[in-house]
């Protein structure tokens, strides 16, 4: 087999096709090998014919490239239709010399075979097609169908091999899908002719959810990520997980934002916490992690900045009726257009496609803060590993774009636990940490609360008692009497005792 | 020439098209042998249309031809596809079903 061309020497890295799919540019650091084939394999179903016309489509729309979809499978109709689907209109794509879509049909039922032949047809198609409208990329789905339409296999391969380095000769970015076979990629070996890269997709379903996952098993001369990436087929295309950047390389801003609750700002160094970190707030229930939220939220909204919440417990207006009742007004905000709630069930989609849905609301509305409650929802269905992971590209892609957050989980267990969990083992992601505890102590049930940590800080070691009064969160003041704190009633007496004459 | 054979000029019976990439080997033989069966078979009933898609490559698409030569015949209907050089003439009549299909085993007897 021949080798690809070299790479230029002094360019060191190989060109690249950007495809314009969320997440799948970061994984291929950059996109496809520009001016050379790709092999996209999977099973029946796994999106690889999307994954090819979304390529060819934001190369169009998004880098100038014209492209050729030679389909052997599903007819142009179809193919139009489905993309409709996803709002991209290919028929005005055609119609502006952007997008040449050939449907290859070939009926074994209607071809004899006598003598010599060569597939030199397909070529002038193709040929024809990329001449038309200038095209620099070129899909070809499902190529392996003409496996099935000609009997004469062995020329078959001989004018594949001789299909891709024409391509490949022209310049052409080009994806090639191939039907996944049994211990092979595909079902015909497609990649011994295509070897420089090669994408699988796949789609499993583990515990009745239903996951597709990406993996770039080959991607030479290239560096990749070699995971296997969760991805979602949803109303805006195909979007790989993860969305962000695989580095840490996001600014830290020095600002410092109040978290709403005034004692909390007071035990982080009076200022609050940066912009742009994380804040995670654990406790068992009924803690007063959503009142903690909100009174977040209502910080932001009253310095005029936007806020995104995402309620996974609560509907909207439950959440503005209970806010209410702690003097916290969110409906107003709302009203201003400061505050946008976003409630669902957790169990409306798998955690992948929830995460794409943040992803999708905050890259719209681009808030200042996020807020979501809890976090510790999201995961209740799954015992993946794979949610940490997917956890932390949520964290990572928030601070990338500068946004303040802050997440509440449930925590099981005994209060003296509470350090050894923070309900999905995402603690060490975030920047500041706040356990909020009830305490049972002669008779009565104290709320607490506690700095464990916050980086970048000097902050409190002290664990503070809270009201959730009429007007918000408060942090009571310390009250050391004996040389302990004191709280509660124990403390009410104690003040009441001190201030009588 | 008389009425009818006039008549077989203009709607003939057999309407093929060959289609070709170029004067190549391949596309030559065809012909020759396309020429050569219809003679012996289908005389003054049939026409043969040539296209080069080499010339117009826009006409691939429209019979959607792969491989090259292709022998189309567009009449009668249904349509029928020979691809190769027409080098085996019992199997390009088969194909064209000018003869049904008779095994060489039944032949012999």
């Amino acid at each position: 087999m021949k080798k690809p061309t070299p790479v230029d020497a002094p360019d060191r890295l190989l060109p690249k096709a950007p495809t314009g799919i969320a997440g799948l540019d970061e994984i291929t650091e950059g996109g496809l090998p520009r001016g050379r084939p790709t092999l996209v394999c999977g099973a029946a179903g796994c999106g690889k014919t999307m994954l090819a016309a979304e390529f060819l489509v934001n190369g169009a729309l998004q880098h100038g490239e014209p492209g050729v979809f030679m389909s052997f499978e599903e007819s142009s109709d179809d193919l139009v239709a489905n993309m409709r689907s996803l709002g991209y209109d290919l028929d005005v794509l055609q119609a502006e010399g952007k997008l040449v879509i050939d449907q290859v049909k070939i009926e074994r039922s209607e071809i004899e075979e006598t003598g010599e032949y060569d597939l030199e047809g397909m070529f002038i198609r193709l040929d024809h097609a990329i001449r038309r409208i200038g095209a620099k990329r070129v899909v070809l789905d499902t190529i392996e169908a003409l496996f099935s339409g000609l009997p004469n296999q062995a020329l078959l391969r001989a004018e594949l091999r001789r299909l891709f380095h024409w391509l490949k000769d022209r310049g052409m970015t080009a994806i090639v899908t191939g039907e996944r076979g049994e211990n092979t990629l595909t079902r015909y070996g497609l990649e011994e002719y295509v070897a420089d890269c090669v994408l699988l997709l796949d789609h499993r379903i583990v515990d009745q959810v239903s996951t597709r996952r990406l993996r770039v098993v080959k991607y030479r001369g290239s560096a990749h990520g070699t995971n296997e990436y969760p991805f979602l087929i949803g109303t805006n295309g195909l979007s790989v997980l993860p969305i962000t950047s695989l580095r840490l390389d996001h600014q830290a801003s020095g600002e410092r934002v109040s978290t709403g609750v005034r004692g909390l700002d007071g035990m982080l160094g009076g200022q609050g916490v940066f912009r742009g970190s994380s804040v995670l707030i654990s406790g068992t229930a009924g803690t007063g992690k959503s009142s903690v939220g909100a009174s977040f939220v209502d910080a932001v909204c009253g310095r005029g900045e936007k806020a995104v919440l995402f309620a996974y417990e609560e509907s909207e207006s439950q959440l503005i009726r209970n806010m209410k009742s702690i003097g916290i007004d969110l409906g107003r905000w709302r009203a201003l257009g400061l505050l946008e709630i976003h409630a669902s069930r957790p169990t409306l989609h798998g955690l992948e496609q929830h995460l794409v849905a943040m992803y999708d609301i905050v890259r719209a509305s681009k808030p200042d803060a996020v807020v979501i409650d809890p976090i510790s929802n999201l995961v209740m269905s799954q015992a993946d590993s794979s949610l940490q992971a997917t956890l932390i590209r949520l964290i990572d892609f928030l601070k990338q774009e500068g946004v303040t957050s802050l997440f509440t989980t449930l925590t099981h267990g005994p209060v003296t636990d509470v350090f050894d969990s923070s309900g999905v083992g995402v603690s060490s992601l975030m920047d500041s940490w706040i356990v909020l505890a009830n305490l049972e102590f002669n008779g009565e049930r104290t709320r607490t609360l506690q700095v464990v940590k916050s980086r970048g800080m000097p902050h409190s070691n002290q664990v503070r008692e809270f009201l959730l009064s009429d007007h918000g969160v408060e942090l009571v003041d310390v009250f050391v009497a004996d040389q302990r704190v004191l709280t509660g009633s124990t403390r009410k007496l104690r003040e009441a005792l001190e201030a009588r004459p | 020439m008389n009425a009818a054979a006039r008549a077989a000029a203009t709607h003939p019976e057999w309407q093929l098209k060959l289609y070709v990439a170029g004067h190549t080997a391949k596309s030559m033989a065809a012909l020759d042998n396309l020429k050569h069966i219809c003679e012996t078979h289908l005389a003054g009933r049939y026409s043969i249309e040539v296209v080069d898609l080499l010339v117009n490559p826009q006409l691939a698409a429209g019979d959607q031809i792969l491989a090259v030569p292709t022998l189309v015949r567009k009449v009668p209907e249904p349509m029928r596809k020979i691809i190769g050089d027409l080098s085996n003439e019992e199997r390009v009549l088969v194909g064209l079903d000018v003869r049904p299909y008779v095994p060489s085993f039944a032949r012999a007897r």
